[in-house]
């Protein structure tokens, strides 16, 4: 029992020690000379295009059935007039950047989780190593950039899909015009509801690739190990989204609301 | 003669578990030197610690003049240069054609930038392991022999002066693995290189290597020319041969 404790310890200390050394090979490798543009621009693209159609159809129903849902008790307070306003307080400052950035955790960690793995297991990275060239720089940085880059925009789509998604769903029942909605809708956005949320973004696209990375490069020997790495990665990079994420609100409510 | 590769007294372990209990050995310039063993036995494991993929618990190794346990990245990386590696499961990168394989070395690590310059090199370097056809295609359209000469020939195009071969006949059929050791001997003609090959394949052993060293149990047991080992008296020696 004591020895198991001990053990876990010391596997913590070596896995944080583990992400330490990669954090820092991440970081110098990234001002090193020879960046890879092509292959950044390349990996934005495929981050782009792997994620864009389930990020637009999620914006939208998030827009949609958040108002579907909150029309009948706004409605009870008199206040149905204000539907609009919540749905874009809500989505753009909250749910928006959370919903959509797990879902990248998903779609692109598992994504580059099970590819580096299998470039691992396959021996390519140590080809790439052994030939002199730098395996960190060109599969790592080049991907965790592309997240950093494109899971904010991700998110900004979705934003606006579910600002959409909030006028399709106001006007089921009701009847408002688009002008008269959106305008609601942005009346009531405050450039500090939007920029610490847009921030935020930057951060959890950095632990998806960060994460996804990792966990391909640490993949162990063996096929399996592939599939590991892919879940792993999945599961860690949502973990510690929800976990900056709970942050983020703390350091937002003190220095943007000063509560 | 001149030494290339320097061993002393190599010992690794992994999760407690020896592999290498003592490793000596030299590699000669312009040698072709064949190490044998069992499965398991850290053949993979002794070279992979030469061009620093895995670092051992102790002894030295020289390369070239050089300590590479002592090296940083940088000094490493520019050793790297000068060694050659065959991978046993010839490690192509999957997502990249035949030609874009070749050029990874090219423009990553010799820095070269001419797209004219780039063509030639991968044209003669396919041509050289007799794959000019496969210019074009994915490595998962090759034969395992395919991977192997193209792998080969990715190997070949920075003009390695020491050459790695894991099992560069492994899984193959006996008139394509002759094949491929003809092709290590043509190799070493063409580029002067030395050359540490693993294998299991007595054939290959017997065509390519100058002197043969014998690995059990992380040691060197044995050593000699195909002849001295094929008629050793030894039981477990000759048992090789057999
Ligand atoms: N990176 C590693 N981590 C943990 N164990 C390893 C590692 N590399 C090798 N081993 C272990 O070391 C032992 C020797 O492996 P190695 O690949 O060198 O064998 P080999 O002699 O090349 O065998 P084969 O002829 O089958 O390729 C094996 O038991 C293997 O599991
Ligand atoms: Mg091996």
């Amino acid at each position: 029992m004591k020895q198991g404790i001990i053990l876990r310890g010391k596997k913590i200390l070596e896995s944080i020690g583990d992400y330490t050394e990669f954090f820092k090979s991440v970081i110098t490798n990234t001002f090193r000379r020879g960046f890879e543009w092509n292959e950044l621009i390349r990996q934005c693209y495929l981050v782009g295009v792997r994620s864009i159609n389930i990020v637009l159809v999620t914006g939208f129903v998030l827009g949609f059935v958040l108002t579907l849902q909150s029309q009948p008790t706004l409605k009870a307070f008199g206040a149905e007039g204000f539907v609009p306003n919540m749905v874009a307080v809500s989505i753009i400052r909250e749910i928006g950047p959370v919903i959509i950035s797990l879902i990248c955790a998903g779609k692109i960690a598992s994504g580059i989780g099970a590819e580096i793995g299998s470039m691992k297991v396959t021996e390519q990275i140590a080809a790439m190593d052994v030939s002199g060239a730098n395996s960190i720089q060109y599969l790592a940085v080049t991907r965790i950039l592309a997240c950093i880059f494109m899971v904010p925009l991700l998110v900004l789509f979705a934003d606006a899909m579910s600002l959409l998604g909030g006028y399709v769903g106001t006007n089921i029942s009701g009847n408002m015009t688009a002008v008269l909605y959106f305008n609601k809708s942005f009346s009531s956005l405050l450039f500090s509801d939007f920029f610490p949320s847009l921030i935020k973004t930057f951060f959890f696209g950095f632990i998806i690739g960060f994460v996804a990375c990792f966990k391909g490069f640490h993949a162990n020997r063996g096929t399996e190990s592939v599939g590991i790495a892919a879940n792993s990665a999945v599961v860690s990079a949502s973990f510690w989204i929800i976990l900056i994420d709970a942050l983020a609100v703390q350091l937002t409510s003190i220095f943007v609301y000063n509560q | 003669m001149e030494t290339v590769i320097e061993i002393k007294d190599l010992k690794i372990a992994f999760n407690g578990k020896p592999v290498l209990t003592g490793i000596n050995l030299t590699l000669c310039r312009g040698e072709n030197l064949a190490i044998i063993g069992r499965s398991g036995e850290g053949k993979s494991v002794t070279i992979e610690c030469i061009v620093g993929l895995l670092t051992p618990d102790e002894g030295t190794i020289t390369v070239l003049g050089k300590d590479i346990t002592n090296l940083d990245s940088d000094e490493l990386k520019e050793l790297l240069l000068h060694t050659g590696f065959l991978f046993q499961q010839s490690a192509l990168y999957d997502s990249m054609t035949v030609r874009e394989n070749l050029a990874f070395p090219l423009i990553r690590v010799l820095k070269i930038s001419d797209e004219a310059e780039i063509e030639k090199r991968s044209v003669e370097a396919l041509e050289a392991v007799g794959l000019a056809a496969a210019i074009d295609k994915m490595p998962s359209d090759l034969s395992g022999g395919q991977r192997k000469r193209m792998a080969l020939a990715r190997t070949l195009i920075v003009n390695p002066e020491i050459i790695l071969y894991d099992e560069p006949t492994t899984g193959l059929d006996a008139i394509t693995s002759k094949e491929i050791s003809a092709l290590i001997m043509d190799i070493r003609k063409k580029y002067k290189s030395s050359s540490i090959i693993i294998t299991h394949d007595m054939s290959c052993a017997k065509i390519t290597a100058d002197r043969i060293l014998i690995i059990n149990e992380g040691k060197i047991i044995a050593g000699g020319t195909y002849k001295e080992l094929e008629n050793s008296s030894d039981p477990f020696i000759a048992s090789f041969f057999k």
